[in-house]
């Protein structure tokens, strides 16, 4: 029987027209595949790279500050503050009643009369006088030209913004205008100002929150994934609570925020809009996804280690602290940072607990008031003020190089703690 | 052959997975003096005996052991018994070489260190060196024992492995098909490795080779079906079986 089927079939023909369509199809179907994939990469290459440019694009401004030189005369200024009372210790008390405020407001109206005297001017310009004159006392004696920042409507228009009227202000004024690194958005908090609103203050925040966050996410989640792992039963509780974990990490996060206001704040009475409680919040948050990557890097940590181990009477607390958790620790922390920079991100679970407040001094303890990067971009991107549009972008910046860092950081302990096999 | 009471004993030793019985009612003695084998078609229970003499089975969810195991007249099995150092006196190696991913040193020392068997750095290192000899590994390791121990060949492993065993200074080797995953030239050395050892520690060691048990051991026992079919000196199975099915197995029949 089968000699007869096979003395039926006669040897494969390769080289016949259909043979040959079938060869080229199969080869313009590897191409196009290829093509496709290097169209997908493409396209999220473009849109990263249209993000980073409009970004820098708009942000770039806010780090920088527009400047104009003001002539200044405070020996006729009439302020009520000599230069040996500079040289106290209460040189700050003598400085806050000189009528500094006052002076400068004037010395811009004279100087400026025309393009809109004191109304040119920042805010925080007199503060930056004050500065001056801290550092060189002389200056209360004799004329001087000091730079300081515009008002906000000016800094705009010098950086090409802003109506036409303004543009020709700022061109009348060109000579006198020059920039320079603006050091309140680096170094302040948030400001009803533009020119004088800065992201220290909600870095801080960040900052402080995560450390909160890390310090309680870290070693619940990894102890509970070595548990998890390591000791427990499989049984119907286990299963249970791996359910559970699974679907906690995948609860919207506005949910941990109404659990966050309703625990920490109404049942515990922890001080509103602080970044303990936000670090608290943001830990519930972290800790299933760590939970998660821990349990897979130690189980990924080859079962032939542990019996090498226990075969050499190794203690099971030994086996794991020994063998099993240094072997997951890159796994561990990889899946730390992504949980980390999602609850850096996050800003839906701390606007429940009141961190959307206006808070005009960055936090100095963890139950200080304080605010956090993304809710900042937030309450920034809000405000209607055209100042604000850059700043805005500028946070963004700041936010992005954060998480830059973290996964920077990330990538180096992962490298340092890889074993290689 | 000698009187000296056995090492290890077993009597009517079961084996449960769950409800599946994977062995049924296995006695055998373990001298000293010898080089035990335990043969066997795959699935047959020889490895998992083989666990049960130092508790290994433990770490395996749902296996449950009855019976007797006797090391030295210590009740293996008894709830006095310490596991981590019946692990220490009952070592083993297993079927793929298992190197930690260390250095070849900590692969040596972390037996002594968590046991706490050195005295000293020098003491610690001269564990080591002696280990390493006794596995015949270090003239081949001496000028690079920083080098990661899975950097090693195959062989190399294994033998690194073995010396790690032996560094925790164990009464009993139980070795679980450790030549499975080695070339021919790499397995002649472990096996004359295993000759050198014999003696110092009594050997146990489970292969489905069978040309190899009656080149390293002098006793042996074949496994069927969880079962312990025949079990005496190695000379005699080979050559004068008493039973049907340990001849078919040797003359090749199944396996």
């Amino acid at each position: 029987m089968s000699a007869a089927v096979s003395a039926e079939r006669r040897p494969t023909d390769w080289r016949t027209a259909s043979m040959q369509r079938r060869v080229r199809q199969r080869y313009a179907a590897e191409r196009r595949f290829r093509l496709l994939g290097l169209a997908a990469v493409a396209a999220s290459a473009a849109f990263l790279l249209f993000l980073l440019a409009s970004m820098l694009a708009r942000g770039a401004g806010g780090f920088v500050e527009t400047r104009i030189g003001l002539p200044l005369d405070l020996a006729r200024a009439g302020l009520n503050v000599t230069p040996e009372q500079l040289r106290g210790p209460r040189s700050d008390l003598a400085l806050a009643g000189a009528g500094l405020e006052r002076a400068v407001d004037s010395a811009a109206e004279s100087a400026f009369p025309r393009a809109g005297g004191a109304a040119l001017l920042s805010d925080a310009a007199w503060l930056r006088v004050r500065e001056a004159v801290k550092r060189d006392p002389s200056l209360l004696r004799r004329r001087a030209t000091i730079d300081v920042p515009v008002a906000s409507r000016l800094d705009i228009a010098f950086k090409g913004g802003g109506t036409p009227a303004e543009r020709s202000v700022a061109h009348a004024l060109g000579p006198l205008l020059s920039r320079g690194l603006n050091r309140d958005f680096l170094g302040g908090a948030d400001s009803t100002d533009p020119t004088r609103a800065g992201i220290w203050g909600a870095l801080k925040g960040s900052l402080l929150t995560m450390v909160v966050t890390l310090l309680l996410a870290f070693p619940i989640g990894v102890l509970s994934a070595l548990y998890l792992e390591e000791y427990a039963p499989r049984n119907r509780w286990t299963d249970l609570i791996e359910v559970s974990i699974n679907n906690l990490a995948a609860v919207p996060s506005i949910i941990f925020g109404l659990l966050g206001l309703a625990v920490f704040l109404g049942t515990f009475h922890m001080p509103r809009s602080a970044a303990l409680v936000g670090g608290l919040t943001l830990a519930l948050m972290t800790t299933p996804v760590i939970v998660i990557a821990a349990r897979n890097a130690i189980g990924a940590v080859p079962p032939s280690i542990r019996d090498a181990a226990r075969a050499l009477g190794a203690s099971p607390v030994q086996v794991v602290f020994h063998h099993v958790l240094p072997l997951a620790l890159p796994g561990i922390l990889t899946g730390t940072i992504i949980g980390m920079a999602r609850a850096l991100g996050e800003t839906a679970p701390l606007l429940m607990i009141g961190m959307r407040a206006f808070i005009a001094a960055p936090p100095e303890r963890l139950t200080d008031p304080a605010t956090v990067l993304p809710v900042q971009i937030f309450l920034w991107s809000d405000d209607v003020q055209a100042g604000f549009v850059e700043k805005t972008s500028a946070a963004i910046i700041v936010l992005l190089v954060f998480l830059l860092a973290m996964n920077g950081l990330a990538i180096y302990l992962r490298n340092r703690f890889e074993t290689r096999w | 052959m000698s009187n000296a009471p056995p090492k290890m004993t077993a009597s009517g030793v079961d084996v449960f997975y769950g409800a599946k019985q994977a062995i049924r009612d296995v006695s055998i003695d373990v001298r000293q003096e010898d080089v035990t084998a335990f043969i066997g078609p795959s699935g047959c229970g020889k490895s998992t005996f083989l666990r049960t003499l130092n508790r290994m089975n433990d770490t395996i969810p749902g296996a449950r052991v009855s019976g007797d195991v006797r090391l030295d007249g210590e009740d293996v099995y008894a709830k006095a018994m310490d596991v981590v150092q019946l692990r220490a006196r009952v070592g083993m190696v297993f079927q793929k070489p298992n190197p930690f991913p260390k250095s070849i040193f900590e692969n040596v020392a972390y037996g002594p260190r968590i046991h706490g068997l050195a005295r000293s750095k020098a003491d610690l290192a001269q564990i080591v060196e002696r280990s390493l000899t006794r596995a015949g590994l270090w003239n081949e390791v001496k000028d690079r024992l920083g080098d990661s121990g899975t950097a090693l060949s195959g062989g190399q492993q294994q033998r690194l492995c073995i010396a790690r065993a032996i560094a925790v200074d164990p009464e009993v080797i139980l070795m679980d098909e450790p030549c499975s995953a080695l070339d021919p030239v790499a397995t002649a050395r472990i096996e004359e490795l295993i000759h050198d050892l014999r003696g110092r520690y009594a050997i146990v060691i489970v292969t489905h080779n069978m040309q190899q048990a009656a080149r390293v051991s002098q006793r042996t026992a074949f496994f069927h079906l969880g079962q312990l079919v025949e079990y005496g000196d190695t000379s005699d199975i080979f050559t004068n079986p008493r039973k049907e099915r340990t001849k078919d197995y040797i003359t090749g029949r199944y396996g």
